[in-house]
């Protein structure tokens, strides 16, 4: 089973220390962990540090992958709107880096189930500039899905689409982490989601590791104060579900 | 069965598919207009030939008559096929220096380096000035190449400088432009009046000084060069997702971008320092083959070619009938037929990009 570690991972953008001190113990296949934090707190620098992209101290440890680092997929926020290329192009490109021009019938038929998948096969010739910034989202998560990671990190990858996608795709990633035995990092603002979706929950603040743990435990009012500066409960819904209900925020931002 | 339920079940591979085939015969057709277009460029001239003569002559030299197979082999034909050539490099250099620098206003003209080249070649055509005292001989094209490749290097370290937008990157390349026209227009007021119509001459262009050799040596560099690219040609694609994008598709964003410029700097260079200043094809070529072709540079490369060859024969053409009898100046043809021909397909294109 492919596994996850992390120890004490930190990064840095030229002399400006923007992450440090990241130990997580094992992360295993099947499991979805969010990601949480104020804006600016290391999140995406996390995950682009977890993918190799960027250097820094610490150790990301990998093991039960097939194909090593290249197993890791990184999904940032967006995908290019500027490029002249049409959607399937771009999911064909992704499937297709590092390796030859051809392209072959099954290459085809897989970018087509991805898409139906995803209920994006309407969109496949339309050009990427023409797109809303949700049908983005959804292509970039095709264009992730097609490189059949082991370990996916997605950053922030509903923050463009409406409620009702915004379920259908995590639903959808919860399925597949369980079914492919994929590990799932998800950077997510809303803590309902994370409350919902997520097994486990991480919590980044000011470039540091704030909280781990099972999410109903990382998850309280005492971390909402700590962490978001606001007034919130934690408290289970009529279905037994736990859920944020904010009373209000220690506000920073006032009207003179 | 209507329409509607037969585009249903075509699958997007078979879609995709055809939209290929339809790409290739596009670049098929570009490619036979481009043939066309050079047979064209020599038959025309002080002894104007038909067509069907000039295509004997190119096919079967021994048939031909000598003065005809001495006109077209030794005359025309490295002028034609330096239009092509010409066309080609600056086309393919703009390409992919809007594509790594993700901006559609890149090209060897608008970032500087045609401009420094100008500069460079006044240095040697005023003062006597070779910057590579090796080759004196040689000073006009070496000055140039030599100011060419400064001023490519220095977009390119520029733009790898943390904190430098794509938006700096172009202000940087017009502020290269304003200093060496600054710099060019003050040795033009130190020249003498030979210097200074050699420089005339030098910064509109001219193919009238083609020969084999120069053919040769661009058509050689091209055919070294374009293999890289195409071999790069999926993660160059992805370059215009962004950094971040390509990056997590597995790309050496930096590596990349790193032997792309330096390449892009010879295509660049290599040309100017041949023909002087031939503006516009390098920024318009790849904007033609992006709205014909896309920018999946499997046929992004090819079209920019054949669009660059395309344009700066058509307007070797051109330059030729336009007052019959004279060859105009083929920097100035450039523009003239670039322009409307580029507003044709802004408005034209259904297409969004940029």
């Amino acid at each position: 089973m492919v596994a996850l570690a992390l120890d004490d991972v930190g990064a840095s953008y030229g002399k400006a220390k923007v992450l440090s001190d990241v130990t997580l113990s094992d992360l295993t296949g099947g499991s979805v962990t969010a990601i949480i934090g104020p804006n600016a707190a290391g999140k995406s620098t996390l995950f682009k540090r977890i993918a190799g992209l960027i250097k820094g101290p610490g150790l990301v440890e990998l093991s039960g992958t097939a194909r090593g680092p290249r197993s890791i997929c990184y999904m940032p926020q967006d995908t290019g709107a500027n490029a002249v290329l049409t959607v399937y192009e771009s999911v064909l490109l992704s499937a297709k880096q590092g390796s030859g021009w051809r392209v072959a019938d099954d290459e085809l038929a897989e970018i087509d189930a991805i898409l139906k998948a995803l209920h994006i096969e309407n969109l496949a010739f339309r050009g990427l500039g023409e797109l809303s910034g949700g049908q983005r989202q959804l292509v970039s998560l095709a264009q992730a899905l097609i490189r059949r990671p082991e370990i996916l990190l997605m950053d922030e990858p509903t923050s463009a689409l409406d409620l009702h996608r915004q379920i259908e795709v995590l639903s959808f990633i919860t399925d597949l982490a369980k079914r492919d035995g994929m590990i799932v990092l998800i950077a997510l603002h809303d803590l309902n989601h994370a409350l919902r979706y997520c097994e486990n929950t991480i919590v980044i603040a000011q470039g540091k590791m704030a909280a781990s743990g099972a999410t109903p435990d990382v998850i309280t009012t005492g971390m909402l104060r700590d962490i978001y500066k606001i007034d919130a409960r934690v408290e289970t819904c009529s279905r037994g579900s736990p859920m944020v209900i904010v009373d209000g925020a220690i506000l920073s931002i006032t009207l003179e | 069965m209507s329409v509607g339920t037969f585009q249903a079940i075509v699958t997007g591979g078979e879609q995709y598919r055809s939209r290929v085939f339809r790409r290739l015969v596009i670049l098929a057709l570009l490619g036979i207009a481009l043939f066309m277009s050079i047979a064209l460029d020599m038959a025309l001239g002080p002894a104007n030939y038909t067509l069907r003569q000039v295509l004997s002559a190119i096919f079967d030299p021994a048939g031909a008559a000598l003065q005809l197979r001495v006109v077209i082999w030794d005359i025309r034909m490295p002028i034609a096929l330096m239009a092509v050539v010409v066309g080609a490099s600056l086309s393919v250099a703009g390409a992919e220096m809007q594509t790594i620098l993700a901006n559609p206003l890149a090209s060897p003209f608008t970032l500087g380096i045609s401009a420094a080249a100008s500069f460079g070649a006044a240095l040697a055509l005023v003062g006597g000035v070779a910057l590579y005292p090796g080759a004196v001989a040689y000073m006009v094209p070496i000055n140039a190449f030599i100011m060419a490749m400064a001023a490519a290097m220095f977009i390119h370290f520029a733009s790898t400088m943390r904190g430098v937008s794509v938006e700096t990157i172009v202000l940087l390349g017009i502020a290269l432009v304003f200093s060496f026209n600054a710099a060019l227009s003050l040795l033009e007021y130190l020249a003498s009046e030979q210097a200074l119509s050699a420089i005339v001459f030098w910064t509109m262009g001219s193919f009238t000084k083609a020969s084999w050799g120069k053919v040769a040596t661009i058509a050689c560099m091209l055919v070294v060069i374009l293999p890289l690219f195409m071999r790069d040609a999926w993660a160059l694609t992805a370059l215009r997702l962004g950094d971040d994008k390509a990056a997590s598709m597995g790309v050496n964003v930096r590596a990349l971008r790193l032997r792309t410029m330096m390449l892009v700097s010879l295509l660049a260079a290599i040309p100017v320092s041949f023909v002087g200043t031939i503006g516009f094809v390098g920024l318009v070529g790849p904007h033609m083959a992006r709205m014909i072709v896309g920018e999946d540079q499997r046929f992004f490369l090819p079209a920019s070619v054949v669009c660059g060859a395309l344009l700066l024969s058509a307007t070797s053409v051109l330059s030729k009938i336009i007052i019959p009898g004279a060859i105009l100046p083929i920097g100035v043809i450039t523009a003239l037929v670039g322009v409307p021909f580029f507003f044709i397909l802004i408005f034209g294109s259904r297409r969004r990009s940029w």
